[in-house]
Parts: C-alpha cells; structure tokens; sequence
C-alpha cells in the first residue's frame, strides 16, 4: 500500500516521541487500543493551572498511519485548552494524513486517545 | 546492489532467464505457435512436441508418468479441481474431507465451498510447531471420509508436512490423498513411487516459471477419479478444458527440469544464506522463530519481533521486500491466521515477518538486511508503549485492553 507524504514524514520523524511521569497530578495518560487488534497509542498531556496543554508526548506500537496519526496529534494538542482539545476530530486527523479508508481506525484511535487522556487528567482533580 | 531486495521469494520468483528464452521461442510466426490440438497439420505436432515434452520434465521432477499431469492455470485451479472434482465424482461414497487450518486458501475455500453444498470438512490444528500430529490425523478420519488434503510445504512458515506417514495411513484406509505442492516442489525432493499420494498440486511461477501456468499430478495407480470443474473441448483427457497454452508450458517444464538439476546445489547455498541471516538476528531480543526449524526448507524464515507491529517494521525495512502476517490492511485486523492456528497469541502475529529467499539471493543481500533489521527494531522499539511496559517488568496479559 502506498502512503501519503505526510504519514511517511511523520513515521520517519516522529514528533514529540517520550514519556511522562504518569503519577504527577498535571499529567494526563490515554493508552487506547489492544496488542491483539495490532495497534496500541499511548498519548500523555501535561496541562496548566490555567487548562491549556504545555507539553504532549507519545509512544505508539501499530502501523506507519497509527504512528502518524499519534505523532500529529501531539503536534495539534500543544497550546490547545482541554475544551478545545476535545474537539478534536477524527475525521480532522484522516484528511490531514490523507488515510485510505482502511486506515481510518488509525485516526479514531488517536481521538480516542486525547479523549482518555483528558479523562484522565480531570478525574485526578 | 539494487534496492529493494527481493525477499519474498514464496509469493513468487522471477522467470529465469533460460525458461524465458525457451517461452519466446514459442509465440510468432517465427516460433513454435501451433494450436497442440491441432493434429492435421506440422504447427500442432510442433506444438504437441513441446507441451509433450514439457509434460515429461515436469514428470521427472517428481518421479511420475507424464500420463498423470494435467495441465492448469496455477497451484489454486489444482486445489479446486482435486478438491471438487473427487469431492463430486465420490459423493456417493462419502462426504466427509479432512484438511488441516494452515492449508492456503484455494484448498480452504474449496472445502467451505463444498460445505455450502452439504459436504462435512474436519479442519486439523497443527502442534505448535506447524506439523500434523498423526494421532491426532488418524482419530479425524472416518468410514465416510473420501478425501484428505494437506499441504507439503506450508507458504508461510515453510514447514515440511510428514506427507509420506500421512499417505501411507490414507492408501491403507483407500481414503484419495491431495497434497499442495506449490510451495514444494523444486525445494524438497518427491518421488511419487515412493509417496503414496493421489493427485498433487504445482504452480510454475514459485520456481522461476511463468505465472497462470501450473498441474496437477492426477495418479494412474490406483486411479483416480475427478470430475471436471472447465468443460469444453475435451483437452488433457476430458479433467481440464481449454486450449494448451504452448508457451507458458513449456516455461514451466524448462524452470522443472533446470529445478531437478539445480536443487541439491540451490538448498545448500539457500541454506548458508538463511543460517546466516538468523546468526544476524541473534543479538535482538524478544524474537520468535514461526515453524518447526528442523522440518522446515531453508528458504523460509518467519520471525516475530516482539513488541513491534509487522507493518510499521516493513515500512522502516522499505529496501527490503518482504511480507507480514500482520493484517492491519484488512477490515478485520486479524493477523494471520496459520501463526493463530499454531497458537501464537496476536500480538506475536501481529509482529512476524517472513523472509523467503531463492537462487538469486545474494551473500551482499543478507548482509544489508542484517545491519536494516538491527538498526531499525531499536528505533520502532523506543516508540512502542509495549516495549516500554515490558522493560519495566509490566505483565501484558494483566491489563484490560480496550479492544476495538
């Protein structure tokens, strides 16, 4: 299968690849996904008093579009509010990446996984 | 050195040069063009000469009687026309086949075909290592069981099936025994004196023939029975319609004889080669070797790389051509489903790589795979949570996953 430019820039130079201290109160996790199903994201938000995201790091095991679709979304989550966060859409993900409609849980998975983290980070409030 | 690399030597193989040149001669007016059915005039002896004698190389490979070689389009048509054909010819006798969950998908959607149509199908399951167990085989079969077909050589972990003991038990029984042997012929020696063996597939273009071009051995003693799934004029005693296609026959026969000259010498240097490419693969952690390694052809090596999904793995390896057991592409997401029938959890399948090499698989080649392999699993490894996980001694099997 061919990939767009943008999926292979973002699987060769993966954006914001890393850990967080999961235990720290102003650090949201979302681990979305199974090893069974072939991918699993884990998206982690360090957010401020104020509720914007400072910082946002990921590690995913899944394809070359799961990868991207991740490694994009830390890029966009960056300086967004929680609110506005949330309003992210997969379907935002899959047109930036140009995904082939076999592809697209790629980018459901990633809305997912800034969906958990942001759960995350409010139920430790 | 070119890149990409051909690693993938069990989804095809190129013509050999001296097979295309055999196959050229065989379609102008210059050439040998003749309609082999053609028997009033020279052009269709010509033409019958060749597909004659391209029926006899292919005999040899095997040891049979060019009698018993029917031609076909590839290894698939073989499968459904042993399948069906003795399924329909013997209904009356009984409707109960058994195979095996590994089988490829031209003997496995013939037996749901036949299902469908009221036939019973036992699917075996493997050991773990691939192979039949011939217990476990022997307790499947039935006073109604008609048919038995199992692979030789499996095309993805490339595990050598005991086709011998199973067709000993199968003549005793007077149960027809199709083996598939795409995957085998030219790699493993077969000699059907010595295997008591009904009706075998063959496929020219996992040899370096031609595709579209392959048979099925169909035994004479005792015989056996089909009946026709092409009708039409009659070709190849009645079991298989259709004009003889000239060229691509007498492709596979060249590429059949060059392969009984050739095999000793190819599965040595094969050999060297693939025992070479695991000796590059040792330092990496967390590998699993898919398939029994001693009942096994040299030119398969079917690898999981834990904690790194098989897909993302091809696209760092992009200048080698291999293939993955990972189905990310599928609307299932399901991995592959021989590495599931040995019992390898999904996560393992999800992982594996099949590397198939051949006769033009070079020292240089391998070298350059060893040093892709090794420097690319580490970065996939730093970006996989499970990998994280595992180093930090996180039981996978104890977290709820969200399966999706």
């Amino acid at each position: 299968m061919a990939y767009s430019e943008k999926v292979i820039d973002h699987y060769e130079n993966p954006r914001n690849v890393g850990s967080m201290d999961k235990d720290e109160t102003n650090i949201g996790t979302g681990m979305v996904g199974a090893p069974a199903c072939g991918d699993v994201m884990r998206l982690q938000i360090k957010v401020t008093d104020g509720g914007v995201i400072e910082d946002a790091k990921f590690k995913t095991y899944g394809c070359g579009s799961a990868i991207a679709s991740s490694s994009l979304l830390t890029e966009w989550v960056k300086g967004k509010t929680l609110d506005e966060a949330a309003e992210i859409k997969n379907t935002a993900i899959a047109e930036e990446l140009e995904l082939p409609p076999v592809k697209i849980h790629c980018s459901v998975l990633a809305e997912d996984a800034i969906k958990a983290a942001i759960d995350d980070y409010k139920n430790k409030k | 050195m070119k890149t990409p690399i051909y690693f993938d030597y069990s989804a095809t193989t190129p013509v050999d040069k001296r097979v295309a040149e055999k196959m050229c001669d065989c379609l102008t007016t210059e050439g040998n063009f003749g309609n082999p059915a053609s028997s009033s005039h020279e052009f269709g002896w010509q033409a019958e000469a060749a597909t004659d004698k391209a029926r006899k190389d292919i005999a040899d490979l095997i040891n049979a009687n060019p009698k018993e070689i029917v031609f076909t389009s590839g290894a698939t048509e073989s499968n459904n026309l042993a399948i069906k054909g003795v399924a329909h010819f013997y209904k009356k006798k009984g409707k109960h086949i058994v195979t095996c969950k590994t089988e490829h998908k031209a003997v496995l959607d013939s037996c749901r075909q036949l299902e469908r149509e009221g036939y019973e199908i036992t699917y075996l399951d493997p050991e773990d290592n691939g192979l039949i167990d011939l217990d476990k085989f022997k307790a499947a079969l039935r006073d109604d069981t008609i048919l038995v077909s199992i692979m030789h050589v499996n095309n993805e972990i490339g595990v050598i099936q005991d086709i011998k003991s199973i067709g000993e038990i199968t003549r005793e029984r007077k149960i027809l025994f199709h083996v598939d042997a795409a995957q085998s012929a030219g790699k493993v020696p077969i000699d059907m004196d010595d295997l008591k063996v009904d009706l075998m597939s063959f496929s020219a273009h996992k040899i370096y023939g031609p595709k579209g071009i392959g048979a099925l051995y169909v035994g004479r003693k005792p015989r056996v029975r089909l009946e026709a799934q092409m009708h039409g004029g009659g070709h190849e005693r009645g079991m298989r319609s259709g004009t003889l296609a000239t060229h691509q026959i007498v492709g596979m026969g060249e590429a059949f004889r060059l392969a009984k000259e050739e095999m000793a010498a190819d599965n040595e240097r094969i050999r060297m080669l693939r025992d070479r490419l695991l000796k590059g693969l040792d330092g990496i952690e967390e590998t699993y070797i898919n398939g029994d390694m001693e009942q096994r052809i040299p030119h398969n090596l079917n690898i999981s790389f834990n904690f790194v999904e098989g897909e993302s793995l091809i696209m760092a390896l992009k200048e080698l051509a291999v293939s993955s057991g990972s189905a990310c592409t599928s609307a299932s997401l399901e991995p592959s489903y021989v590495l599931r029938a040995l019992g390898r959890n999904d996560e393992l399948a999800h992982s594996s790589i099949r590397f198939s090499l051949g006769r033009f698989t070079t020292e240089e080649e391998i070298d350059f795979a060893i040093a892709k392999i090794n420097d690319n699993i580490g970065k996939l490894r730093e970006l996989s949570p499970l990998w994280e996980m595992f180093k930090d001694g996180i039981d996978l099997d104890s977290i709820e996953w969200t399966a999706h």
